[in-house]
C-alpha cells in the first residue's frame, strides 16, 4: 500500500519512469501504425500512376514520316474547275501519297510486292490528310511538297519499341526490308515522332494511329453542360424548399430517406432508367449526348442535394435571427445570408457531383454511347460518346497502338479530375468566410 | 416578511447569522452594564461600578466588528432587499447600542462620584423607577429583535413617552432640590446628568425600535414619534415664584 | 400629434438630404405606455410556456426582466417583436399592443414591425460583411435611405449612437467579425437602432461579454433610453437594478411581480421575488 502511494507521489521513481517509458513507446507505435497504412495507400497510388504514365505516355506521340508529294493536277483535279469539290473529295491522294514515298525510298513502283511492303509503312489515314490540305488551300495544286504524312501503326509502334527486333522474321509485324526502310528514313531525319495531336482532335478510327479524343471530349463537355444547366438548379433549389420552407415531419422525412438512399443506387441502374424514358418513352436519338447528360443529371442530382442541404444547416442559426430581427423576410434572408454563405459548400457539392459524373461509365454504355462516331457532334442531340467510354472501347482492341492510347485517355481523364478536384479546393477555400 | 428559505451560498447564510448573533450578544452586554450600573448607585457599591466601566470596552470592540463583518458582506454580496435590511438595521443597531454601552458607562461613573453623599431616598427612588423602565425597554426591543416582530417593537416605541414623563417631573424635583439647598447641588447634578442618560436611553431603544419596524415591513414608522420631554422648552423661572 | 422632423434626435440635418422614416410616432414621453401585454398565454406544441401575462412597458425607460432559467422570460420578450413566428410549433394567444395596436393582427406585417421593435441578441452575431455594411443592411432592407450621402449618414448616426464610431471610423471597410467581443455587440445594437426602432429589445445582451465591455453597454444603454423604449432580458440582478427603472420577475412561465426597480431590489411584496433576488431559491 504504501508503495502505490509512494510511486503516484513522486516522478522520479523507477515504477513511475517505467510507466512513462511504456507509454511513449505505445504511442510511438500507435503513430507508426498510422504513417505504415498512409505509406501503404501511397504505395498503391504510385504503382497506379506509374503504370499508367509509363504505358501511356508513348501515345502522344506519333510516329510521322516526311515525304515529297506532287500535288498532281490530273489526279486530284482533272477537269481543271476549282469550284468542283466533290471531285477533288473523291481524288486518290493514297496514290500521290505512294508515289511520294517510293520516291523517298527510291522503290521500282513495277514490283508489286516490294510496292505492298511500302505502302504499309504509311496510315490509311494519309488519304484525309492530304485531302484536307488541298481543300483548305486549292492553291498547292500542281505543285510539290514535302509534307508529314501519319506513318502505320506498326511503323510508329517499332519506333517506340513495343515491337521487338528479335522476333523471327515471319512473326514480326514488320519484315526485314520495312525495318530497313524505317531506319534508313530515321537516319535521313525524315521519320520522327511528333507530338500527337490527332489524339485531341480526331474522332474515332479502326486505325489506332488516327484515332483520337476529338469526339469523346466534345461528348463529355455536352454532358457536362447539361448536368450544370440542368442539375445545379433543381438540385439546389429542391435542397432550399426542403430546408427552409417543408413543414417538418412524415414527409419530409420520408423525402430525405428517399433523397439518401438515391445517392447510393448503382449507376447503371440510372442508365436502365434513362433507356427506358428518355429512348424509348420519349424517343430520344440513342448515343445523343443530351440523353447522356439528362441520365448524369438524375445521377448527379441526389448528391447535389444532399451537398447543398449540408451548406445550409451550416449557416449559423444566430445569423438568420440577426436577419430576421432587422426585418428581413424569408426570402430576403435566403437571398441575402443563406445562400451567399453556404456558397461554398454548394461549390464544392456541386464540383464533387460533377466530376463523379465525368467519370461514370455505366449509364452511358445502357444507353448506347458506344457508337463509332468519327465526326464531331455539332449538337446535343447528334451521335456522341463521353471520355470514359472510348477508354473502354479502346481498352477491348487489340493493337498496340489501342494499349497505349487506352493508358494516354486515361492520363487525360485523371488530369481533368485533378484539375476540377483543385478547381473544388480553390473555390471553397477562396469564399470561405470566418463567422 | 419572513425568510423561510436558507441561502444558497451556505457560508452566506452564516455570516448573516453570525451578525445577528453579534447583535444579540452585544444587547445582552448592553443590558449587563446598564443594569449593573443602576444596581451599582442603588446599593452604592463603587467596585461593581468600576468592573461596569471596564466591561463596556468589550461593547466597543463588539460595534467594530460589525461594522466591519457589514461593510465586508455589502462589498462582497450585494445584499438585496431583506438581506440588505437586515445588514443596514446591523449597523445602525450596533450604533445605538454602542451608546448605551456608553451611558450605561457614565452612569456608573456618576455612581462612584455620589457614592459618599447623602442620597435623599425620594430621589433616587425616582432614578431607580425611571431605570428600570428604560432597561425594561431595551430588554423588550432587543426581544422584539430576535423575534422580528414588529408589532413588540412598535410597542417599544410608543412607551418612550413614559419615560420622557418621568424624566419631566425627575426634572422639576431635581430643581426643586437644588433650589431649596445649595449644598445640594452637587448631589443633584449628577442626578440630572443620570436621569438624562437613562431618558438618553431610553430614545435609542426607540431607534432600535424603529429599525426593527423598517427590517420586517421594509419601510419606517410613519408615525410622528411621541415626544413627551418638554424640559427643554418649559421656563423655570416660574419655579422659583411658586417654592418661595 | 404629428412627428415633426426637427425634433428626432438621429438626424442633425432638416434639409433635403433628410433619410425616410419608417412612419412611425414620436418617442413615448417618460412614462407613457408603449407596449402591452394583456393574458399572453404562449404553447410550444402541447406544452405551456407562458400563463396570463399582464406587463406593460413604458417609453424612455429601460423595463428589466429576470427570473431563473427556464421561466419565460426570453420567449416573452420574443413575443413583443412576433421572432416566436419562425418557430413552427409555437402559439400565442394573448393580447399584445404597440401604441394600443395589436401587433398579432392579420394584416400586420411582421417585417415592419420589427423595424419598429429591434433585437439585440446575446451572443454578438454581426453579418460577415463589412462594419459600414452591417449597419447599411437594415436601412437598405427598408429603402431608408434614397442616396448614398443619405446612408453614410445614418450608419455614422447609428455608430455614434452605439458608441462605436470613433473606434471604427476608419476602417469601415473591415469585417464587422474581426472587433472585440464588446464592439461587435455594439456594432449589433448600431445595427439595430439604424432604423430607428421606437421599441429596442435586449435578450441578455451583455452576458458573453467582461466587465468592462458590459459596463460600457450599460451606459449606452442609459444614453439609448432617452430615445427609446427598452425591454432587457438579464439574469445578473445586479446588472437589473443598476440598468433599469422598472422590474418584472418571471417564474415558471408567469409573472410574479412586476414594480419600480428600486422597490423589487429592496422590499418586494411577493415572497418568491424576495427569494430569487436574495438568491434563497432553492
Amino acid at each position: 500500500m504504501t508503495d502505490q502511494t509512494a510511486s503516484l507521489s513522486s516522478f522520479k521513481s523507477e515504477e513511475a519512469q517505467k510507466k512513462l517509458r511504456k507509454r511513449h513507446w505505445a504511442e510511438r507505435r500507435f503513430r507508426m501504425y498510422g504513417i505504415a497504412a498512409i505509406l501503404f495507400a501511397l504505395a498503391f497510388l504510385v504503382f497506379l500512376f506509374t503504370s499508367i504514365f509509363t504505358q501511356g505516355w508513348s501515345a502522344f506521340l506519333q510516329t510521322s514520316v516526311k515525304l515529297p508529294v506532287e500535288f498532281s493536277r490530273e489526279v486530284i483535279n482533272p477537269s481543271g474547275n476549282p469550284e468542283a469539290e466533290d471531285e477533288i473529295f473523291q481524288a486518290n491522294f493514297v496514290k500521290l501519297a505512294r508515289e511520294g514515298l517510293y520516291k523517298e525510298l527510291g522503290i521500282d513502283p513495277k514490283d508489286r510486292k516490294v510496292r505492298r511492303d511500302a505502302n504499309r509503312l504509311l496510315s490509311r489515314g494519309v488519304d484525309v490528310q492530304l485531302r484536307d490540305m488541298v481543300l483548305r488551300d486549292p492553291s498547292i495544286i500542281g505543285t510539290t511538297e514535302d509534307v508529314w504524312l501519319l506513318a502505320s501503326d506498326n511503323a510508329d509502334a517499332l519506333l517506340k519499341g513495343s515491337i521487338d527486333r528479335e522476333t523471327p522474321n515471319d512473326r514480326r509485324a514488320v519484315n526485314d526490308q520495312q525495318v530497313a526502310w524505317i531506319d534508313q528514313l530515321v537516319d535521313n531525319g525524315d521519320m520522327k515522332k511528333k507530338f500527337n495531336t490527332g489524339l485531341f482532335l480526331n474522332g474515332a478510327s479502326s486505325n489506332p494511329e488516327t484515332a483520337g479524343l476529338g469526339v469523346a471530349l466534345i461528348g463529355s463537355f455536352f454532358m457536362m453542360l447539361t448536368v450544370i444547366l440542368l442539375a445545379v438548379p433543381l438540385g439546389v433549389c429542391a435542397a432550399l424548399y426542403l430546408e427552409e420552407y417543408a413543414p417538418k415531419g412524415k414527409i419530409a422525412d420520408t423525402i430525405e430517406v428517399n433523397i439518401n438512399n438515391l445517392a447510393a443506387v448503382p449507376s447503371i441502374v440510372f442508365g436502365l432508367l434513362g433507356l427506358a424514358v428518355f429512348i424509348n418513352f420519349f424517343g430520344l436519338p440513342r448515343s445523343a449526348s443530351l440523353v447522356g447528360g439528362l441520365v448524369l443529371t438524375l445521377m448527379t442530382l441526389p448528391t447535389i442535394i444532399i451537398t447543398t442541404r449540408a451548406a445550409i444547416r451550416a449557416v449559423p442559426p444566430s445569423i438568420r435571427e440577426a436577419a430576421l430581427g432587422v426585418g428581413a423576410s424569408k426570402m430576403q434572408l435566403i437571398g441575402h445570408h443563406v445562400l451567399p454563405l453556404s456558397l461554398p459548400g454548394i461549390l464544392t457539392g456541386t464540383i464533387i457531383g460533377l466530376v463523379q459524373a465525368l467519370g461514370e461509365t455505366a449509364p452511358l454504355l445502357m444507353i448506347g454511347m458506344v457508337a463509332f462516331v468519327v465526326e464531331y457532334p455539332a449538337t446535343p442531340l447528334d451521335p456522341a460518346t463521353g471520355l470514359p467510354v472510348q477508354i473502354y472501347m479502346w481498352a477491348s482492341s487489340a493493337e498496340r497502338g489501342f494499349v497505349e492510347r487506352t493508358a494516354g485517355a486515361t492520363m487525360v481523364l485523371l488530369a481533368f479530375l485533378i484539375v476540377m478536384n483543385s478547381l473544388a479546393v480553390y473555390l471553397r477555400n477562396k469564399f470561405e468566410r470566418k463567422w | 416578511m419572513e425568510q423561510q428559505n436558507e441561502h444558497i451560498v451556505r457560508s452566506y447564510e452564516e455570516e448573516l447569522s453570525l451578525l445577528n448573533n453579534k447583535i444579540a450578544k452585544m444587547g445582552g452586554l448592553a443590558e449587563k452594564v446598564l443594569g449593573q450600573s443602576f444596581e451599582a448607585l442603588d446599593r452604592r457599591d463603587p467596585d461593581l461600578a468600576t468592573a461596569t466601566i471596564s466591561e463596556d470596552e468589550e461593547i466597543d470592540q463588539l460595534q467594530r466588528e460589525i461594522e466591519e463583518q457589514a461593510v465586508v458582506m455589502i462589498a462582497r454580496r450585494q445584499p438585496m432587499a431583506y438581506d440588505l435590511r437586515q445588514i443596514m438595521a446591523a449597523l445602525r443597531i450596533s450604533a445605538d447600542l454602542e451608546r448605551i454601552g456608553d451611558f450605561g458607562k457614565n452612569i456608573a461613573k456618576r455612581a462612584v462620584a455620589v457614592v459618599t453623599e447623602q442620597q435623599p431616598k425620594q430621589l433616587m427612588l425616582g432614578l431607580k423607577h425611571m431605570g428600570e423602565l428604560s432597561l425594561n425597554q431595551l430588554k423588550e426591543v432587543l426581544d422584539a429583535f430576535i423575534e422580528r416582530d414588529a408589532e413588540r417593537a412598535l410597542s417599544v416605541w410608543y412607551k418612550d413617552e413614559e419615560i420622557d414623563a418621568m424624566y419631566n417631573s425627575l426634572f422639576r424635583e431635581l430643581l426643586t432640590y437644588m433650589m431649596e439647598d445649595p449644598r445640594n447641588i452637587g448631589l443633584c447634578t449628577h442626578l440630572l446628568f443620570g436621569a438624562k442618560n437613562i431618558e438618553r436611553v431610553g430614545d435609542h431603544a426607540t431607534n432600535i425600535a424603529e429599525t426593527v419596524y423598517y427590517l420586517v415591513h421594509g419601510r419606517p414608522i410613519t408615525d410622528q414619534r411621541p415626544k413627551g420631554d418638554t424640559t427643554s422648552s418649559t421656563a423655570y423661572t416660574s419655579l422659583r415664584n411658586s417654592t418661595f | 400629434m404629428e412627428a415633426k422632423v426637427e425634433d428626432r434626435p438621429a438626424t442633425k440635418v432638416e434639409e433635403p438630404a433628410e433619410p425616410k422614416k419608417t412612419g412611425q410616432s414620436a418617442p413615448a414621453a417618460p412614462g407613457e405606455l408603449k407596449m402591452k401585454a394583456a393574458d399572453v398565454n404562449l404553447w410550444y406544441g402541447d406544452k405551456q410556456a407562458l400563463y396570463d401575462v399582464n406587463l406593460k412597458v413604458f417609453g424612455q425607460s429601460v423595463t428589466a426582466l429576470i427570473g431563473p432559467s427556464g421561466c419565460g422570460k426570453s420567449t416573452f420578450l420574443r413575443c413583443l417583436n412576433r421572432m416566436n413566428d419562425v418557430i413552427d410549433i409555437c402559439k400565442v394567444e394573448g393580447d399584445i399592443r404597440l401604441d394600443g395596436e395589436d401587433i398579432y393582427a392579420p394584416d400586420v406585417d411582421p417585417v415592419l414591425l420589427r423595424a419598429r421593435v429591434g433585437m439585440v441578441f446575446q451572443k454578438p452575431n454581426p453579418f460577415p460583411k463589412s462594419i459600414f455594411e452591417n449597419v447599411a443592411y437594415a436601412p437598405r432592407l427598408h429603402g431608408l435611405c434614397a442616396t448614398k450621402a443619405q446612408m453614410d449618414e445614418v450608419v455614422e448616426t447609428s455608430l455614434i449612437k452605439a458608441g462605436l464610431w470613433e473606434e471604427v471610423k476608419d476602417r469601415l471597410d473591415a469585417p464587422g467579425t474581426g472587433l472585440s467581443g464588446g464592439q461587435q455587440q455594439r456594432l449589433c445594437i448600431a445595427r439595430a437602432i439604424s432604423v430607428n426602432p421606437e421599441v429596442l429589445l435586449m435578450d441578455e445582451p451583455c452576458s458573453a461579454l467582461d466587465p468592462i465591455a458590459t459596463a460600457t453597454i450599460e451606459t449606452l444603454i442609459d444614453e439609448l433610453k432617452e430615445n427609446l423604449c427598452i425591454a432587457i432580458v438579464t439574469h445578473s440582478m445586479q446588472q437589473a437594478a443598476r440598468v433599469s427603472q422598472r422590474t418584472a420577475f418571471f417564474h415558471l412561465g408567469k409573472l410574479v411581480e412586476v414594480n419600480d426597480t428600486s422597490t423589487i431590489f429592496t422590499n418586494p411584496s411577493d415572497q418568491r421575488t424576495q427569494d430569487y433576488v436574495t438568491g434563497r431559491f432553492g
